[in-house]
């Protein structure tokens, strides 16, 4: 087992509110050489926490197809090749639907009179910068702007391989999250021991699964709910890495922003010791 | 008829259980819920499903090995990064935009269409529900948002229904803007927090860009008084009505391990408060015709 790669992981869960940001944001506070990567680039909220120093800004764009009239003679072939519907050919003129491109360049390729460009369509940002010594990196979505993965993905470029990298993802089960987990080593799921934090457990727990990533799940207010969520994990051999008990004191630091490692210093020692445990269970995966 | 989405930006704020006591308190509505990525209203409504619907949606490359000559177009195409370096598709990346199997020489590549979800009509002790699974790790879901709104608003036009109750998703993407789309109001659900606030910020830029009326509930509120006060003020100062403040109780958890809505669980200051607000609400919205 090489020694030196660190880990890349990320903090997800199928319900919203679970408390994602505040074990990713925690987590990363308490180790060193690390970098926070917030992609939750919808609503990214780690910055709230962490109060970062802004280094760099980058604006991101998707390619959208624009035509050229004078030498399109409305053959109809880039409508033939969009699968996503982006184009229509009416009476000879080409008509593109911009917001239903995905950007993936078929109807530039194959448009025999070279009749179509690429323009690009600004949809996000993606900000670097430190907070102390930790690395933070961040993507928020324009606001109007449908599609998160390629801001996610803009993101992720900026992983550095020789620092643990810690990500918060998006809240749910779909291309986001996905995109947010991919190529990660192990995947935190965040969730409460409600009947409605229990089904979206199992839904993020399957998502993993057939990514086939290393997981283990961390119960948040462990005490306000039912025992069904311990007795799955049990059922299906999931590791529990962490219990947080409801407190309305860690609601109000949260609320005003806070951290739980800087307000009640025992919590460093929890998030080390559940970095350790994650590096023993992706070592030795049940 | 009217439909009222509950939206919230930031996950785990009540958009839920405020649709679970909508759906009690409201005569002649149909719900939808809207969150396919995680849909849990139905955990509360125990619906008995009266026809459930395949949702066929888009299409995934399937690379036929015995044809592939192993020249890489695919691979050089591919802006999804969906080719493995062995000429083999990654479904999970495959955004299923055909590219790879068009460029292919040998034609060795289909695009099958995906199975992406499930769709349920059903009835419940309230009234009907319509509801969706997303398939797992499959995509397209504000097409299926879509398809829950259509069949709630056939339901609700059928009965000659007065609303359409909808639980929106956490999140600005693609899933909320389908969900928000045309309808009469969106009440965005607040917790007091700094992250409640600043996502709540975000979501109403996308409810004004797209032009939807707004109200506010601030859930919780007592869990931090002073980010009450201050989300009270900034709402104010855009003339934005708050319908209410729901107050902390453990009791809204009970109910949900109860498998009942806050409504029918208990008779508290929660629900007392939920039944102004939903009074509130109704005033204001067939006011507005």
């Amino acid at each position: 087992m090489e020694k030196s790669r660190k880990l890349i992981i990320s903090v997800a869960s199928g319900k919203g509110g679970t408390g994602k940001t505040t074990i990713a944001v925690n987590l990363a506070l308490s180790l060193s050489n690390v970098q926070l990567i917030d992609c939750d680039v919808e609503e990214p909220d780690c910055h709230i926490f962490i109060k970062p120093v802004i280094e760099s800004r980058h604006t991101i764009f998707i390619p959208v197809p624009v035509v050229n009239q004078n030498k399109c003679d409305g053959c109809g072939r880039c409508q033939e090749v969009c699968l996503y519907n982006a184009i229509a050919v009416v009476n000879k003129e080409v008509i593109i639907f911009p917001e239903l491109c995905h950007g993936c360049g078929s109807c530039t390729y194959f448009c025999p009179h070279k009749a179509i460009e690429e323009e690009k369509k600004e949809i996000g940002i993606v900000e670097i910068g430190k907070s102390g010594e930790t690395q933070f990196v961040h993507g928020k979505l324009n606001v109007g702007m449908m599609m998160s993965p390629p801001v996610i993905r803009a993101v992720k470029k900026h992983i550095n391989k020789k620092k643990t990298a810690i990500i918060d993802a998006p809240p749910g089960t779909s291309c986001p999250v996905i995109t947010a987990i991919k190529d990660t080593d192990f995947v935190i799921l965040v969730t409460e021991p409600t009947p409605f934090g229990l089904n979206d457990l199992i839904l993020a727990a399957e998502v993993v699964r057939k990514m086939r990533l290393p997981f283990g799940v961390i119960i948040n207010r462990s005490d306000l709910g039912n025992k069904k969520t311990d007795e799955y994990c049990a059922r299906e051999n999931i590791p529990v890495l962490m219990r947080i008990p409801f407190s309305k004191k860690i609601a109000e630091i949260y609320s005003r922003g806070d951290l739980i490692i800087k307000v009640l210093p025992e919590y460093n020692k929890e998030f080390q010791e559940l970095y350790k445990k994650i590096e023993q269970v992706k070592v030795n995966p049940t | 008829m009217k439909q009222i989405v509950i939206i919230s930006g930031k996950g785990g704020t009540g958009k839920t259980v405020i649709t679970g006591a909508f759906a009690a308190l409201a005569r002649d509505k149909v719900m939808a819920d809207c969150d396919v990525d995680a849909a849990d209203l139905y955990l509360i409504l125990d619906p008995e499903v009266k026809e459930s619907h395949i949702f066929k949606s888009g299409v995934t490359a399937f690379m036929h090995r015995e044809l592939c000559e192993g020249c890489g177009v695919c691979k050089t195409v591919c802006r999804f990064d969906a080719v493995r370096d062995d000429f083999t598709i990654d479904p999970i990346s495959c955004e299923g935009c055909g590219f790879c199997s068009f460029a292919c020489p040998q034609n060795a590549i289909d695009m099958r269409t995906n199975i992406s979800g499930e769709l349920f009509i059903s009835d419940t002790r309230f009234g009907p529900l319509v509801y969706a699974k997303l398939g797992i790790a499959e995509e397209n879901s504000g097409k299926l948002v879509s398809l829950v709104r259509q069949k709630a608003k056939e339901i609700a036009e059928d009965k000659n229904y007065q609303w359409v109750i909808i639980d929106g998703s956490p999140g600005i993407g693609c899933p909320v803007i389908a969900s928000i789309t045309g309808v009469d109001c969106a009440v965005i659900v607040i917790e007091p927090t700094l992250s409640g606030l600043h996502d709540a910020k975000r979501v109403l830029g996308v409810t004004e860009h797209f032009k939807v009326p707004v109200k506010i509930i601030i859930n919780k509120y007592d869990l931090n008084h002073d980010m009450t006060k201050k989300i009270e003020r900034w709402f104010k100062d855009r003339n934005i009505k708050i319908l209410g403040k729901v107050i902390f109780d453990e009791a809204v958890v009970k109910s949900i391990v109860e498998g009942k809505t806050i409504i029918e669980y208990s008779n508290n200051q929660v629900t007392e408060t939920l039944r102004i607000i939903w009074r509130l609400l109704e005033e204001e919205l067939e006011g507005a015709n």
